[in-house]
């Protein structure tokens, strides 16, 4: 190590070696490391931190925060429709941001939507992972025209725009199963999965490409060559000894491909060809809410707008942040 | 030390008794051409690097040979070829008897424990997501040494002793030692197979060298012990002096000569042998002045005709620069590949005494 | 060579790197001088502080290291607290610099002849056809065949001894009178080295310019250097005429060093180690930093800071050589030679 490095060590190395075993252990490093510390000294990120926690818990116990269930058809009555926010002259304490053209109440309608939102938004993005880390660490480990193969297909990908390819594979799937009653999904269910397999489908390029440049790095590293040399399986050195090794990129990307994935899904609703406006996501209330908008209703469209527009937002900082303290360059 | 017990030590008869490693005409190609459409754009030939061109050598048992060459001399690979992380192109290697070149991994594998390496390094050679006690158990479990868990954490605990080390230091992760002390953990990876043969490649050069020399004795050591044969690789000669039996030169992929390590450094023959002998940095301060050789090595891919040497060779005719030289045995047990010294035109005799000179470094200071 | 007054005068220098643990102390009270026309030698291991000592003097420290205390002296004039942009000036003009990776201080995008050329100009008002003269002097000068045509060649065109000749004909483009060289022939084969070695010590005897040889190759030094200070975890151990530091070496770090070195010729089955190895910033220890390494080390070592002790010709931070000491000044050298433990145990740390 050249002597102008040495005094900016790497993450964790200052951290006095504790032999504390398992989990214990694993939390005391995090505490300890650099990561933690970048966080705690960045209000901002602290701050989106807090609004994504909120989200995750309004999406998880939506049922029990929520004032109503917009869902329940049975519950709504149209002469609730329109109604303003409470703090307007004709609002409702009831509804504490109104209602929309159904008479269901916003608020509960956003926090059911986020989670319809963010289940859709994780779903694809789990895919799109495992599919791209899988393609880019075969493309970069085994190269050749394998490699060829996979990168080639990616850049015919990424030469349409994303939405393009997600309603082309939306297109196709709803025709799949169009074509083959037997398979007897629900509407809903169905909506779900073609949205995640759309999403999940037109975003794996990115990490396949990333990966791929990790591995490519990492491959002729002197610790994989030892495990050639002792005769290990290759796909057991790429398992085991690439793999964590080109993970931390894919974080960073993961996280920014939530927010992104969020927005797709809330644009294939906005659409029309996301979930129905039976059990709305933030998209298709959006959507809903648009033929309101000149006619002075602006509520049903604003509110789930700046939601979907603060959990973004939040998000992406938080991915903006996590690039920032994984790249060792900028610390 | 008391720890020897712990490694089996395999029966050594005799020192360098019988070839252990075999190399016979060795070659190793590569294709650095420019992808397939550039060429044809570009009517740019295929452009083939000649890493290593045919070389021949022997390592007996218990015996260090070591290689020294300047970059790109085609060193590196010799040993990426004998462990089998690249296949050759032609030529064999012989393991106990035994072909090992071009293998397939089914077919390498119960000739693999058997021989294992030892990287550059330090900081690239061991996982950093990984403990060091499941770095140095891997061989073990590849190789179903021992096992269970507990049978395999005290082997580990014992390998850790072996090169130095704390039993306790294989709960840490790698980036809590130091380059010298990863490059124990290292060894005790490649010791963790109990291997005969040990391929290092250039095992020292990443360190400062009051750690070199702690690796170097734990090296000798170990040979001692355990009755290991070394390959090693290196481009500093005063290491290689030190460590090895005997000694090949290599230049642009060949060996231009072989002696042992005494014979070499006193009376070198070939004419690259004795420039680089006079690289030497003099820490006699003898204020003897150096001769430094001019040029450079050529570019690889587009060797001189002949000898590869000839362009910077003193002695070099026009022999020298068609016919490329053999390797001929000459006096002392060494090998020679130069026309020159088979003519006897290249004069003999040790130029490593220097004549004193009167200005020398004190002067200049003065 | 009698000085007046030294060209570089170094004086308690302080380099310290800001970290949420504390500051770490990377140079710590760190005096030195170079001569006009001498070859200072410094060597250490990595992490010793010798490239920061460097960097700190043609102040390219990286940030966030900082100056923490002490002065940089050039001819005269203080400079460690000079701002970037004057200190850039005196960089073109008074101090040239010299890395060990040739490729990083040339610009890929340009000739080697509009490097030299623009660096010609910017610090002296000769007109682009003189200054282009003047850069095939200097490519000539420095060893490369057919300046006239190579001046107009890209850096990746040039192998690497002889990118480094490049190198340092933009160091001396604008005859520096110091020129900080750190590892300038690590990334080298070796005997593209020693032509390097061979065409540093030219220059600096014909143009009289002072080099400061920042290396961890005791070779190097040993061919090139006047004088050499050794140091070690942050401090000079010892700095001297470079005979005396390699043939009689007093510290007990440097004769560690120097014994751990393989030479051709000597014939030992063991070479000599020093046990452990060098404290991280984080770790080093009160009293002498070496004092856990240290064969000789004595109660006082693990208290107090050994001072810079005048011995012979030589200055050298270790308490076997205090006045105050029973031991004489020849009894010490021999105890420094021997194998002898001191009087407290050695503390295994």
């Amino acid at each position: 190590m050249a002597d102008a490095r040495m005094p900016t060590p790497a993450p964790g190395s200052v951290a006095v070696p504790t032999a504390r075993p398992g989990l214990a252990d694993g939390v005391h490093r995090f505490f300890d490391s650099d990561v933690w510390f970048s966080f705690k000294r960045s209000p901002i990120t602290i701050g989106a931190a807090a609004v994504t926690l909120l989200y995750f818990v309004m999406a998880v116990f939506g049922p029990w925060i929520a004032p109503h269930d917009p869902f329940d058809l049975a519950k709504l009555d149209l002469l609730d429709s329109l109604i303003p926010p409470a703090w307007m002259a004709d609002g409702e304490a009831r509804f504490p941001l109104g209602t929309d053209d159904q008479g269901r109440d916003l608020l509960s309608a956003i926090i059911y939507g986020s989670r319809v939102s963010l289940v859709i938004g994780f779903a694809s993005v789990l895919l799109s992972m495992v599919i791209g880390i899988g393609l880019g660490l075969i493309s970069g480990f085994v190269g050749g025209a394998i490699d060829a193969f996979i990168m080639r297909m990616a850049e015919i990908q990424l030469s349409f725009p994303a939405i393009l390819v997600a309603l082309l594979i939306n297109g196709v799937i709803i025709g799949y199963f169009k074509t083959h009653p037997e398979w007897q999904v629900d509407q809903v269910t169905l909506a779900y999965v073609v949205l995640v397999l759309s999403i999940g489908l037109s975003n794996w390029v990115q990490y396949a490409r990333t990966v791929r440049g990790s591995t490519l790095v990492e491959r002729n590293k002197e610790y994989v060559q030892a495990a050639h040399v002792i005769g290990i399986h290759p796909a057991m050195i790429m398992w085991r000894h690439i793999l964590p090794n080109v993970m931390g990129p894919v974080l960073v990307i993961a996280t920014i491909q939530l927010a992104l994935a969020v927005i797709t899904e809330a644009t294939l609703s906005f659409l029309g060809v996301g979930v129905p406006p039976t059990e709305p996501s933030l998209g298709t209330l959006i959507r809903v809410g648009n033929d309101y908008l000149f006619s002075g209703e602006w509520w049903v469209t604003i509110f789930p707008g700046a939601a979907l527009a603060i959990l973004v937002l939040a998000v992406n900082l938080l991915g903006d942040w996590l690039r920032d303290a994984l790249n060792p360059k900028l610390r | 030390m008391s720890e020897a017990a712990v490694i089996k030590s395999p029966s050594t008869e005799g020192r360098f008794g019988h070839a252990m490693l075999k190399v016979e005409g060795l070659r190793r190609y590569f294709d650095v051409s420019a992808p397939w459409l550039n060429r044809v754009i570009g009517r740019q030939p295929r452009q083939i690097l000649k890493a290593v061109d045919g070389i021949d050598f022997e390592i007996a048992r218990g015996e260090t040979f070591g290689l020294v060459g300047e970059s790109g001399c085609g060193k590196s690979t010799v040993a990426r070829l004998i462990v089998g992380l690249h296949g050759p192109t032609d030529g064999s290697i012989t393991l106990e008897g035994r072909n090992i070149a071009g293998l397939t991994r089914r077919q390498m594998a119960p000739m693999r424990r058997r021989l294992q390496m030892i990287f550059q390094d330090p900081y690239a050679s061991l996982n950093p997501r990984w403990r060091v006690r499941d770095i140095i158990a891997e061989p073990i479990r590849a190789f179903d040494l021992v096992s269970g868990d507990q049978a395999i954490a005290t082997r580990v605990g014992e390998l850790l002793t072996f090169v130095g080390l704390n039993p306790l230091d294989g709960e840490k992760f790698p980036h809590e030692f130091s380059g010298g002390q990863r490059q124990r953990i290292s060894i005790a990876r490649a010791l963790a197979s109990e291997p005969e043969f040990l391929v290092c490649d250039e095992p020292t050069s990443a360190l400062d060298v009051s750690v070199q020399a702690q690796i170097l004795n734990l090296m000798k050591d170990l040979q001692r012990e355990l009755g290991l044969t070394y390959l090693f690789i290196s481009h500093n000669l005063a290491v290689v002096y030190h460590i090895s039996d005997r000694v090949g030169v290599m230049y642009l992929g060949k060996l231009v000569e072989v002696a042992p390590s005494k014979t070499l450094f006193t009376t070198p023959r070939h004419p690259y042998t004795r420039m680089l002998l006079d690289t030497i940095p003099d820490l006699d301060m003898t204020g003897r002045e150096r001769m430094p050789v001019a040029g450079e090595v050529p570019n690889p891919i587009t060797p001189p005709p002949g000898c590869s040497f000839h362009p910077r060779c003193p002695f070099a005719n026009d022999r020298c620069r068609v016919e490329a030289p053999k390797a001929l045995p000459v006096s002392g047990g060494a090998t020679v590949a130069c026309h020159g010294v088979e003519e006897g035109r290249v004069p003999s005799g040790p130029i490593l005494a220097p004549p004193p000179k009167p200005d020398g470094v004190a002067s200049v200071h003065g | 060579m009698t000085m007046a007054s030294p060209l570089l005068q170094v004086r308690n220098l302080v380099v310290e790197f800001p970290t949420r643990r504390g500051a770490l102390t990377a140079v710590d009270d760190v005096s030195f001088d170079i001569a006009e026309g001498e070859v200072l030698g410094v060597v250490g291991e990595s992490g010793a502080g010798k490239s920061l000592t460097g960097a700190a003097i043609i102040g390219l420290l990286e940030p966030p290291g900082r100056v923490a205390s002490g002065e940089i002296i050039l001819e005269g004039r203080r400079i460690d607290t000079l701002s970037y942009e004057q200190m850039r000036r005196i960089r073109g003009k008074q101090i040239g610099a010299i890395f060990q990776d040739p490729l990083t201080s040339l610009n890929p995008l340009y000739s080697v002849g509009r490097q030299l050329t623009e660096t010609i100009l910017t610090h002296t008002d000769m007109t682009p056809t003189k200054a282009r003269d003047r850069a095939i002097e200097l490519l000539t000068e420095v060893g490369i065949p057919a300046p006239e045509r190579r001046i107009d060649q890209y850096p990746h065109q040039f192998s690497g001894g002889m990118r480094q000749r490049v190198v340092i004909a933009l160091a001396l483009c604008v005859n520096p009178r110091l020129v900080v060289a750190d590892e300038p022939t690590t990334a080298l084969d070796v005997s593209i080295q020693a032509q390097i070695i061979a065409l540093l010590k030219k220059l600096c005897r014909e143009h009289g310019t002072a080099i400061m040889l920042v290396t961890h190759d005791m070779g190097v030094i040993a061919e090139t250097a006047d004088r050499v200070a050794v140091m070690y975890a942050g401090r000079i151990a010892e700095i001297g005429p470079v005979r005396e530091v390699i043939k009689n070496a007093k510290h007990p770090y440097t004769h560690g060093l120097m014994g751990s070195i393989p030479a051709v010729g000597h014939d030992a089955e063991r070479l000599e180690q020093i046990p452990g190895s060098m404290p991280r910033l984080t770790d080093i220890p009160t009293g002498c930093a070496f004092n856990r390494r240290c064969l000789h080390v004595h109660e006082r070592c693990f208290k107090d800071r050994p001072d810079a002790l005048p011995v012979e010709d030589s200055r050298v931070a270790c308490w076997l050589y205090d006045s105050a000491n029973a031991m004489s000044l020849d009894e010490a050298k021999r105890a420094v030679a021997s194998k002898e433990t001191g009087s407290v145990e050695q503390a295994n740390v």
